[in-house]
């Protein structure tokens, strides 16, 4: 199994010198391929800005953090922008699509900002419609679906362009719970058939459940790490991410 | 005082974001002073007197289309704040939920009004005032006014005007504003931005036959107001003219209904780079803007048929004076009237008109010899009704609105060679059953054509001519119609010499020549003696008419500047009110469609791509509407060119070039503006 992602002593500051926060303080892991992964932590532990950071959309303070070995730290204008829109997915907690496109349209849009043929965008898009439950509302506009609709279409735009790294950002948050489990079943539908390489960021114990390995994050550090058993159902391991949120304490006692 | 505090702090928000449109408000006052400012300019002082009366003609004129250019900035001012107010909602509700009842909001406003009117009014005038500085050097030059005479100098009556004016358009604008806020509820201020996410879906079927409907009705409208102008009465006119708005609303609304699915269907080109948002939010901008989308392809419509006329008439009136005035002076007066008029005016009909010029101390000598006098006769019963022969009943029904009881005019072949020889223009030959007519003026040679065509003979006493040509031929007879002849008969000399006095009656004299001076100021002392006579004795000689060549060229060259100035005027007005509006509309949508910017940037998409596909999202918007006016205006033009008379092909080339560069350089202006406002906007995290 090769390595997707690399975080290397990662550190992010914000403020003056005076006033310095250590958002990321010397955070290192590693992420393999076709792996699911979750990162836990409270309101205000980095996570979002890890997130961030591996996305690019923010930039680290020291530390380097490679996706198949390129160093995108180090990657600048277009060489990133490049790198974003092929070799990463995104999908967002309030599922940003575009109000004024179909949802067929929307999934499109990452094949055609990646310049693909529209005979291959169409067949591509049917395809991983298909496979994600939403062929009958590609015609639709996301006023006229649901929660759990829309960001299955976001997911479908994540992962259409076949990205080595799926990044979502509390993709449960504004979903009810049945919505949310059948987006979290898609989820491991497209990690384990399609062999996606997921990498989500949650607060919910529940929805962290359905990843294969988790880290804690608190204070900007890395606070413990939970893999789940080759064997191991869900619920054992639902208990055992409540346990290490209890040892965190603390904002996260809210995740039921 | 809060509340003015909140006004600043908005006004210097909305500045910052809608630069566009108080740069527009400004301009609007600057022009509206500059020339209602005309008038006061002391350089006015000092130019002769026709020159005098020309710019009277100007100020009056401008006075009337400042009418209209109030109007139109009135309305650019109630639409634009119709709208800004609309998007205030979430603010509104926000003052409101903070227990700030409707009157406190009113004080907001009321104090918000009076800063925009201020500001805008204080710099548009200052603006002005600087700029009609610039207006007087201009028409000085135009009027060729003595320059050494000006000053620096401010019209306090244009002060007064525009800022009256504009006073009650801000006035208007505050009342509107109270009485809308006094209607909102709390829940609709709050949801006010849900609501509007949502578009009407149009029925494509529906959209398609809307919009064949209006093509169809815009054709026939074109068909009748560019090709068969002649059948046009007032009435019919109008109906064109509601004709077009209607369908130019029709097209946009349908368009924004179908537009998107058609292009849809070119998969290749949709799902090309961001093609699709583009069109997406182009479609969206259009439908909510389909109004504002119509009222500005009008304005622009306006704008061009103006400055393409204006500008085609100064060059084809320029251009048409050297060969309308071959001579000095040119002169008629009526001949040999009938009994029952007054005795001395009978006695005086039967002097010739260099008779009566020795009357008032024009000596003959004042000629150079080779000037030519001659007359023409008419008869009752020879009227355009009877030289048509067969062909009236097909004319009157094609011509309803034409004199038809006109007796025509009939003159000796070898008279009128002289006259033609002296002009320069051709003459002709005559057997002695044969007749020439002489028309230079299009749609009515076209009318005598038919008639000519089919062999129509002339009858004159005893006399009965044959038409020699199948069709009109060129000449004229009075300096400067040119292409103004509407047809006269040249018949063989001994038919005039042996029905003269029994069937055809000396109806005026013409004479023509040229002054035996040489210098300009001798010239215009014995034009002084011609026009005196034209304008002061003409009772005592029933009726003389002079042209010279000098009044001519001033009349001809006044007349041009007058049309500059008010078409300028009103084009530059409706121009920028129309600019605006779009530019209003859009940047606001680039407000909207920030979210959507910003996914796309996450998505993946590059700056130049999001760039890029602003520049097209704001182009297309921008073009449509002038599209469609390019298109109204060919046919507006036609139209122009039928009634307006004066022009060539030519001449209207060089107009839709000046008119093209002026687009250009103010809407592409606009365009840009726009484009980098929305740039910002979208560029902002």
């Amino acid at each position: 199994m090769s390595t997707v992602l690399q975080v290397e002593n990662v550190e992010k500051y914000y403020g003056s010198r005076g006033n310095l926060t250590k958002a990321l303080d010397n955070i290192s892991f590693m992420v393999e391929k076709g792996e699911f992964v979750g990162i836990m932590g409270a309101s205000g532990s980095g996570k979002t800005t890890l997130l961030n950071c591996i996305s690019t959309i923010d930039r680290v303070t020291g530390g380097h953090i490679l996706v198949d070995d390129k160093d995108i730290t180090e990657m600048k204008g277009n060489t990133l922008n490049r790198f974003r829109r092929e070799e990463l997915g995104f999908i967002f907690q309030d599922f940003n699509l575009l109000d004024t496109m179909t949802a067929y349209e929307n999934i499109a849009l990452a094949l055609s900002i990646q310049k693909k043929g529209s005979r291959e965008i169409e067949s591509r898009v049917r395809a991983i419609a298909g496979q994600l439950g939403i062929a009958d509302v590609l015609n639709k506009y996301p006023y006229q679906m649901s929660g759990g609709q829309k960001q299955r279409v976001a997911s479908a735009r994540a992962v259409v362009g076949n990205p080595r790294l799926v990044l979502a950002d509390e993709p449960t948050g504004a979903l009810d719970s049945k919505a949310a489990r059948l987006l979290l079943e898609n989820f491991t539908y497209l990690n384990e058939e399609l062999g996606a390489t997921i990498l989500m960021v949650t607060h919910d114990a529940f929805t962290a459940s359905y990843a294969s390995r988790i880290i804690f994050i608190k204070d900007g550090h890395i606070f413990t790490e939970l893999k789940r058993g080759e064997e191991e159902n869900r619920k054992s391991f639902f208990n055992k991410i409540i346990d290490v949120v209890s040892l965190l304490g603390g904002e996260l006692n809210d995740v039921i | 005082m809060m509340s003015f505090k909140l006004s600043v702090k908005n006004i210097r928000k909305s500045i910052k974001d809608y630069a566009i449109y108080f740069l527009t408000l400004i301009l609007g006052v600057a022009i509206f002073y500059v020339f209602n400012a005309l008038e006061n300019q002391n350089v006015m002082e000092g130019i002769t007197q026709s020159r005098y009366q020309m710019m009277h003609l100007l100020v009056d004129l401008l006075g009337m289309v400042s009418v209209v250019v109030a109007l139109i900035l009135g309305f650019l001012i109630c639409y634009a704040n119709n709208f800004l107010i609309r998007r205030r909602k979430k603010e509104f509700g926000i003052y409101m939920m903070l227990g700030m009842g409707k009157g406190s909001i009113s004080r907001i406003l009321f104090g918000e009004t009076v800063l925009i009117g201020l500001l805008s009014l204080a710099v548009g005038l200052v603006t002005g005032v600087f700029a009609s500085q610039f207006m007087s050097i201009l028409v000085a030059k135009l009027f060729e006014a003595d320059m050494t005479s000006y000053t620096f100098s401010v019209s306090v009556t244009a002060l007064k005007r525009t800022i009256f004016n504009f006073g009650i358009m801000y006035g208007i604008v505050f009342v509107f504003n109270v009485f809308s806020i006094s209607r909102y509820k709390l829940i609709d201020l709050f949801q006010a931005r849900q609501k509007g996410e949502k578009q009407a879906m149009k029925n494509t079927g529906l959209a398609v036959a809307v919009f064949l409907l209006a093509v169809a009705m815009l054709g026939y409208a074109y068909y009748v107001v560019g090709y068969k102008t002649e059948t046009l009465t007032e009435q019919k006119a109008g109906l064109m003219i509601a004709f077009g708005c209607t369908s130019t609303f029709m097209i946009f609304w349908s368009l924004s209904g179908f537009l998107l699915k058609l292009l849809r269907s070119f998969k290749k080109l949709y799902h090309r780079n961001l093609n699709a948002f583009i069109l997406r939010q182009f479609s969206s901008n259009v439908n909510t803007a389909v109004f504002s989308m119509t009222v500005i392809s009008l304005l622009l419509f306006v704008t061009i048929c103006a400055f393409c006329s204006g500008m085609s008439m100064n060059n084809s009136l320029k251009k048409s004076l050297k060969e309308a005035t071959p001579v000095d002076l040119y002169m008629e007066k009526t001949m040999d009237l009938p009994e029952g008029y007054d005795a001395g005016l009978i006695e005086n009909s039967h002097k010739s008109v260099v008779e009566m010029l020795e009357d008032f101390g024009f000596s003959e000598e004042c000629l150079l010899p080779g000037y030519v006098e001659i007359s023409v006769y008419a008869n009752q019963d020879i009227t355009y009704r009877t030289t048509l022969g067969g062909y009236f009943e097909e004319a009157s029904a094609r011509f309803p609105m034409l004199q038809w009881e006109s007796a025509e005019s009939i003159i000796g072949v070898s008279d009128y060679n002289k006259l033609a020889s002296l002009y320069g223009t051709r003459t002709y030959d005559l057997a002695e059953d044969e007749y020439v007519v002489v028309c230079s003026f299009d749609n009515m040679a076209a009318i005598r054509n038919y008639s000519l065509a089919g062999g129509t003979q002339l009858v004159i006493g005893d006399s009965i001519l044959k038409p020699k040509y199948a069709e009109c031929m060129p000449g004229y007879l009075e300096m400067g119609a040119t292409n103004t002849n509407t047809g006269f008969f040249l018949v063989p000399d001994e038919v005039i010499a042996e029905e003269s006095g029994k069937t055809l009656f000396r109806e005026r004299n013409l004479l023509a020549g040229n002054y035996a001076v040489s210098t300009e100021e001798e010239k215009r002392a014995l034009d002084e003696v011609l026009m005196a006579v034209t304008k002061e004795k003409a009772a005592q000689y029933f009726r003389a008419d002079g042209i010279t060549k000098i009044t001519y060229y001033e009349s001809a060259t006044g007349l041009a500047a007058i049309v500059t100035f008010a078409v300028l005027y009103l084009g530059i007005v409706f121009l920028i009110s129309g600019a605006a509006l779009l530019a209003l509309k859009a940047l606001s949508e680039s407000t909207d469609s920030k979210e959507g910017y910003e996914i796309l940037r996450k998505v993946g998409a590059d700056e130049k791509m999001l760039h890029r596909a602003l520049f097209w999202q704001i182009g297309l918007f921008f073009l449509l509407p002038l599209l469609l006016a390019m298109i109204h205006s060919y046919f507006g033009m036609r139209f122009v060119a039928y009634a307006g008379m004066l022009f060539d092909k030519s001449d209207m080339l060089s107009g839709v070039g000046v008119t093209a560069l002026i687009l250009l350089f103010v809407y592409g202006g606009y365009f840009l503006a726009t484009y980098n406002g929305s740039k910002r906007i979208i560029d902002e995290k």
